[in-house]
C-alpha cells in the first residue's frame, strides 16, 4: 500500500477529527447538546483508557505472558460495575466541588493547599511522560511498518521527524480545543466528541482485523478456542503475584491517571451517566480484548519469529494483504494514541497551569487579580503547559530511543500514578485523613517508585549503578533497588508496588493520626466525606462576610468566566429577589462564585483570589484566631464596662458622702462665720466697754488696773484667736517651715503633758505612760510634734467627763513608723461627729465649756500632714481616742 | 389499655432500593472471587482459565447491567426513620 495515501489518509481522518470537535463546540455553544449529552457518549470518551498501549501493546502482551494482559482491563471492570463504592462519591464530589483535575481534588480536600496540588502535578507529570513517550512512539513505528518497503526518499519517515510532527499536529488541536475558552466547569465538549469517536474507530478497527484473524485465517472461533485450550506456552503461566497484583494495580490505575479522571469527574455532565458507563464501559473493554489472543496466537503462528509482536495488528493483515484492512487498523492505532495523548496533555495542562504557573505568576504579580486580563494570562499559561508536556514526551522519546516494550512503560506509569491512591481514598472515605499525612505519604510512595521501578527502568548503570543493584546504596543491602528488605524473591514490578503501596499508605495513616488538621481542612473533610449529606453541605467553609464590592466580584468573575459570569450574577440576584446583576454579597453565593471560578482555576488559586480580593474576609486559621481573639477583647470590654461601672458606683457614692460633707461643711461655714464674729466680738465688746469707763476717769486706782488686766486679757485672747486662724492658713497652704532635728519621744511627751495641765488645773487627771517604749528618737519637728500632742491631752482634759479621768498614751513603732494613741475613759465621740471634729470651728459641746475657737484638731491634722503623718479618731475604744502616726525619719523631701 | 394496633408501615421502595444498592456493592466482591479461584486451579493449560475470565467477566458486566436502571433514578424524598 502506498505511504502517500496512508499519510493523505491519516491527514483527511485528522481534518475530519478537527471538524468533529469543532461540530461539538458549536453545538456544546448554542445550546443544542443533544446526543453530545448522552451516557453513550461519556462511555466512549472513557475508552481513552484503551490507548496505543491497549491497540497495539496487548497483543504484545499477549503474545508473551498470555492471559496476564487482561488484568490490566479486569481491574476497571471491577472498579466499574462496582461504581457504587468509589465512582459515584468521586463523581458527586468532582461535580460538587468543581473539581478540575485529580491534583486539584487532592488539594481542595486537605484544606485548599496549594502544596499538595504541585506535588500531585510533579507526580502526574513525570508518571506521564514516559506514557506519552509511548503513544508517540507507537504511532512512529506503526508508520514505519508501512514505511519499511519503501524507497529511501523524502517520502521516508524518518522517526524521529514522525513523532515530531505528530506531536505538533496533537498541540495544534489540544491547544485549539483544550483552551478555547475557559469553561466554568472544565469540560471540553469538542473534545469529547472528538474522543468518543475516535473510541469507535479502534473499537471497529480492532474488531476488524480480529474478526478477520478469526474467521479468515483461523477458521473460526471454536478453532480458535481449541486452540487456545490446547496452548502451553511457557510464558503463558498464570502467576498468582502477578495476577492480583496488576488486576489490583489497574483497578488504581483507571482512577487515579489523570486523563481517566478528566473524561470520569471533570467531564462529566450527568451523574446518572455513570450507571450506564458502570457496565457499558467494562463491555467496550471486553470487546477490546476478544480478539487480542486469537490475534496473538495467530500472529505467532503465521508469521517471521523476528517479528515484533507489538505490531502484528498491522502486520498480520498486511502480511495477508488486506491492506484496507490494514489502513483502517493503522487508523484504529492512530486514534487510541492521539486521543490519550490530546486528554492526557489537557489534563496535565489544567494542573500545571491552576497549580504551578498561575500561583507562581500571581505570587510573582500579586496586582495582576486587579489589573491583567487573567482570562488571557490563564489561557497562555495553559497553552505553554500543554505545549511544555508534548515536549516532555517528545523529549523522552528522543533520549529514550523508544527501545523499552511497551507494556512495561505503561505499567510503570500505571505504578507511579497509583500513588495517589491512599491519599485520595483516605480523602473521600475517612475525616481523620490530614494534609500532612497525604504530603508524607505521597512523598514515601513517589520516593519509592522512583528508587524502584521509574529509575531502574533506564536499566542498570543508566541513573542507578549496577553496583547499588547488587549490593545496594553505601553498601546497605536492605536497600537494593528490586529487593527492600532483603524481598529479592518478588517479580521486580510487584514488588515496587508493593513496597511502594505500602510505605505510602503507612506514611499517610500515621501522619494523619499524628497530625492536626488546620480548619480549612476539617471543613473541606467533612465536605468530601459526608458528600451526600445535604446538612453537611450547609456548614461547608464559606465566605462569611466580606468588604468586596459586588461591581469588583463580577468584574473578576467576567474576567475568568466572561459572559458566564453576567449570567450566572443575574441568575443569583434574580434568586435573591432583586433587579439587575449585582447580587447581595451572601455566603452560600460566594461559595457558589468561588466553585464556578475553581472549575477555571482550582480551588486553592480561587479561594486565593477572592481571599486577595476580599481582605481576607475568608475564614482561614489565622482569621478564626482573630475571631477568637476579637471575642476574647470583646469579653474583656464588657468586664472593663462592668469594672467601669462599679467604679462609677463607687464614685457616685464618695460623690455623694464628699456633697454631704460640703453641705454640711457649708452650713459650718455659715456657722464659722458667725462663730468668728462672735468670737472677735466677745473679747472686743468687754474691750470697748472697759475702755470707755478708763476714759470716763473718775476711778478709784485699784479698778483702773483691774479693768486695764481684763483688757489685757481679751487683747491677748483677741491675740491668740489671730494667731490660731494664721497657722491654719499656713498649715493648710503647706508654707510652713519645718525646723526638723532630732527629739525624743517621752521628753516631747513630757512637755506636752507639762504644758496642757495649764488646762482645767482643777481637775483630777491622770496620764498613763509606758515610758520604756517612748524611747525612740524621732527626727522630725519637735516644736509642732508636741502642738499636736498639747492639743489632744488638752481636750482630754477639757471634754472626759469620767471621773477620775484618765488618759492612757501607748505608743507602737513599726517599719519606721510611729503610732501614739490618746485614749481617755470618757464617753467617746458619736459615730456621726467623728467625721467632723477635724474641721475647724467644729465644737461639739457648747462653746463655754470649750473655751477656744474650736481650730485645734483643724490645726492637729495639717501639722501632721506637714510632719508626713495623720492623726484620726481611733473608734472601738470605749473613750475617745486619737491616734496619731508619724514617721520615724521625716525626710526633707516629704515635708 | 393497649393502643389498637396500627397497620405496620413497610416501606417496601425504600427497603428495595437500599437491598438493590447492597447488591451492586457486591458485585465487584463476587468478580474479585471469581478472578482469583482459577489461581488455586491445579495446573493445566492456559485455555481453560482464559475461557473462564472471560465467562466470570461477561457475567460481572450482566449483573451491573441489570443493576443499574434500579440505581440510576435519583432517591425520593427520606421520609424519616426510614432507616435500614
Amino acid at each position: 500500500m502506498p505511504f502517500d495515501i496512508l499519510v493523505l489518509s491519516c491527514f483527511v481522518y485528522v481534518i475530519f477529527l478537527f471538524a468533529i470537535a469543532f461540530f461539538g463546540e458549536r453545538r456544546a455553544e448554542l445550546g443544542g447538546m443533544g446526543f453530545l449529552r448522552s451516557p453513550t457518549v461519556y462511555t466512549l470518551s472513557l475508552s481513552i483508557y484503551c490507548t496505543a498501549w491497549t491497540f497495539y501493546g496487548a497483543v504484545g502482551y499477549g503474545a508473551r505472558s498470555g492471559i496476564e494482559f487482561m488484568t490490566i482491563y479486569l481491574g476497571p471492570t471491577l472498579v466499574f460495575v462496582g461504581w457504587w463504592w468509589v465512582l459515584r462519591k468521586l463523581v458527586h464530589i468532582g461535580r460538587q466541588q468543581r473539581v478540575t483535575s485529580i491534583a486539584d481534588l487532592i488539594s481542595s480536600r486537605y484544606g485548599k493547599s496549594n502544596g499538595l496540588g504541585v506535588l500531585v502535578t510533579l507526580i502526574a507529570v513525570v508518571a506521564a511522560t514516559p506514557y506519552i513517550a509511548l503513544q508517540l512512539q507507537s504511532v512512529t513505528l506503526s508508520f514505519a511498518v508501512f514505511a519499511s518497503d519503501q524507497p529511501v526518499g523524502w517520502a521516508t519517515p524518518i522517526r524521529a521527524s514522525t513523532a515530531l510532527w505528530v506531536a505538533g499536529g496533537l498541540a495544534l488541536f489540544t491547544i485549539l480545543f483544550g483552551t478555547r475558552r475557559l469553561d466554568a466547569k472544565e469540560q471540553h465538549h469538542g473534545i469529547v466528541i472528538a474522543i468518543a469517536v475516535e473510541a469507535v474507530v479502534k473499537l471497529v478497527a480492532l474488531v476488524a482485523v480480529g474478526s478477520f484473524v478469526v474467521w479468515g485465517l483461523a477458521g473460526g472461533p471454536g478453532a480458535v478456542i481449541d486452540r487456545i485450550e490446547a496452548v502451553n506456552l511457557p510464558g503463558w503461566q498464570l502467576q498468582p503475584g502477578r495476577w492480583v497484583g496488576l488486576i489490583a494495580l489497574s483497578a488504581a490505575a483507571v482512577i487515579c491517571l489523570p486523563r481517566m479522571f478528566q473524561v470520569l469527574v471533570v467531564e462529566n455532565i450527568d451523574e446518572r451517566h455513570l450507571a450506564r458507563a458502570s457496565w457499558a464501559f467494562p463491555l467496550y473493554l471486553f470487546a477490546m480484548c476478544l480478539f487480542i489472543l486469537p490475534i496473538a496466537m495467530v500472529g505467532l503462528e503465521r508469521m517471521p519469529a523476528d517479528t515484533n509482536p507489538d505490531m502484528m495488528v498491522l502486520t498480520l493483515p498486511l502480511a495477508h494483504g488486506q491492506g484496507a484492512l490494514a489502513m483502517l487498523a493503522f487508523l484504529g492505532g492512530f486514534s487510541s494514541a492521539t486521543s490519550m495523548v490530546i486528554v492526557e496533555t489537557v489534563a496535565l495542562a489544567t494542573m500545571l497551569s491552576n497549580h504551578v504557573v498561575m500561583p507562581l505568576w500571581l505570587r510573582l504579580r500579586p496586582e495582576a487579580t486587579q489589573s491583567a486580563d487573567l482570562r488571557g494570562g490563564i489561557l497562555l499559561a495553559r497553552r505553554l503547559s500543554i505545549i511544555g508536556v508534548l515536549g516532555l514526551g517528545l523529549g523522552y522519546y528522543r533520549v529514550s530511543g523508544g527501545s523499552a516494550a511497551l507494556a512495561a512503560m505503561g505499567l510503570i506509569a500505571f505504578a507511579g500514578m497509583a500513588q495517589v491512591l491512599p491519599a485520595l481514598l483516605g480523602g473521600i472515605f475517612w475525616r481523620g485523613a490530614s494534609r500532612v499525612g497525604a504530603i508524607l505519604g505521597l512523598i514515601t510512595g513517589f520516593a519509592t517508585w522512583a528508587w524502584t521501578l521509574f529509575l531502574p527502568s533506564f536499566g542498570q548503570d543508566a541513573v542507578i549503578p549496577a553496583q547499588v543493584f547488587a549490593h545496594g546504596p553505601f553498601g546497605l543491602s536492605w536497600l537494593r533497588p528490586e529487593a527492600l528488605f532483603g524481598t529479592a524473591a518478588m517479580d521486580p514490578l510487584i514488588h515496587s508496588i508493593f513496597w511502594s503501596l505500602t510505605l505510602n499508605a503507612a506514611a499517610f495513616f500515621a501522619g494523619s493520626i499524628l497530625s492536626f488538621p488546620d480548619p480549612v481542612e476539617r471543613i473541606q473533610g467533612a465536605a468530601f466525606v459526608n458528600a451526600f449529606d445535604a446538612e453537611a453541605q450547609g456548614g461547608r467553609l464559606g465566605w462569611t462576610h466580606g468588604q468586596a464590592e459586588p461591581e469588583a466580584l463580577l468584574n473578576l468573575a467576567q474576567r475568568i468566566l466572561g459572559e458566564e459570569a453576567l449570567t450566572f450574577f443575574e441568575a443569583e440576584a434574580r434568586a435573591q429577589g432583586k433587579e439587575g446583576y449585582l447580587p447581595d454579597m451572601t455566603p452560600a453565593f460566594l461559595t457558589e462564585l468561588e466553585r464556578r471560578l475553581a472549575g477555571s482555576l482550582g480551588a486553592a488559586t480561587a479561594h486565593a483570589m477572592i481571599s486577595q480580593l476580599f481582605g481576607r474576609a475568608t475564614v482561614t486559621v489565622e482569621d478564626l484566631m482573630a475571631v477568637a481573639s476579637e471575642a476574647a477583647q470583646i469579653a474583656e470590654y464588657s468586664a472593663r464596662l462592668e469594672a467601669n461601672q462599679t467604679e462609677l458606683t463607687r464614685t457616685a457614692r464618695q460623690l455623694r458622702e464628699v456633697n454631704e460633707k460640703l453641705t454640711q461643711l457649708s452650713v459650718q461655714k455659715d456657722a464659722f462665720l458667725s462663730q468668728i464674729s462672735h468670737e472677735l466680738r466677745t473679747p472686743m465688746t468687754s474691750i470697748r466697754a472697759f475702755s470707755e469707763i478708763l476714759t470716763e476717769g473718775d476711778l478709784p486706782a485699784p479698778q483702773v488696773a483691774d479693768y486695764g488686766r481684763i483688757i489685757h486679757e481679751e487683747a491677748k485672747r483677741l491675740t491668740r484667736l489671730l494667731d490660731d486662724l494664721l497657722d491654719l492658713s499656713v498649715l493648710e497652704n503647706g508654707a510652713v517651715q519645718l525646723n526638723l532635728g532630732l527629739a525624743h519621744l517621752g521628753e516631747l511627751l513630757d512637755r506636752a503633758a507639762a504644758v496642757a495641765s495649764q488646762t482645767r488645773p482643777d481637775r483630777a487627771f491622770r496620764i498613763e505612760r509606758d515610758v520604756t517604749v517612748e524611747e525612740i528618737y524621732l527626727r522630725t519637728d519637735a516644736d509642732r510634734l508636741v502642738q499636736v500632742f498639747i492639743n489632744l491631752i488638752s481636750n482630754a482634759r477639757k471634754y472626759c467627763e469620767a471621773d477620775p479621768a484618765l488618759l492612757r498614751i501607748a505608743i507602737r513603732h513599726r517599719a519606721g513608723r510611729v503610732t501614739v494613741d490618746f485614749i481617755d475613759n470618757g464617753r467617746g465621740i458619736s459615730k456621726e461627729n467623728q467625721a467632723l471634729i477635724f474641721e475647724k470651728f467644729a465644737r461639739l459641746t457648747d462653746q463655754t465649756k470649750a473655751g477656744g475657737a474650736g481650730l485645734g484638731l483643724a490645726i492637729c491634722r495639717e501639722i501632721m500632714a506637714n510632719l508626713g503623718g495623720t492623726v484620726a479618731y481611733l473608734p472601738g475604744q470605749r473613750g475617745a481616742a486619737f491616734r496619731v502616726t508619724l514617721p520615724l525619719r521625716l525626710e526633707r523631701s516629704a515635708a | 389499655m393497649r393502643r389498637p394496633r396500627q397497620p405496620l408501615f413497610l416501606a417496601r421502595a425504600t427497603y428495595r432500593r437500599r437491598r438493590l444498592r447492597d447488591a451492586a456493592r457486591l458485585v465487584p466482591v463476587v468478580g474479585a472471587f471469581l478472578l482469583v479461584l482459577p489461581l488455586f486451579w491445579a495446573q493445566g493449560g492456559a485455555g481453560p482459565v482464559v475461557v473462564f475470565v472471560f465467562l466470570v467477566w461477561a457475567l460481572v458486566i450482566g449483573l451491573a447491567a441489570l443493576l443499574a436502571p434500579g440505581l440510576e433514578q435519583p432517591d425520593p424524598p427520606q421520609n424519616p426513620g426510614g432507616d435500614d
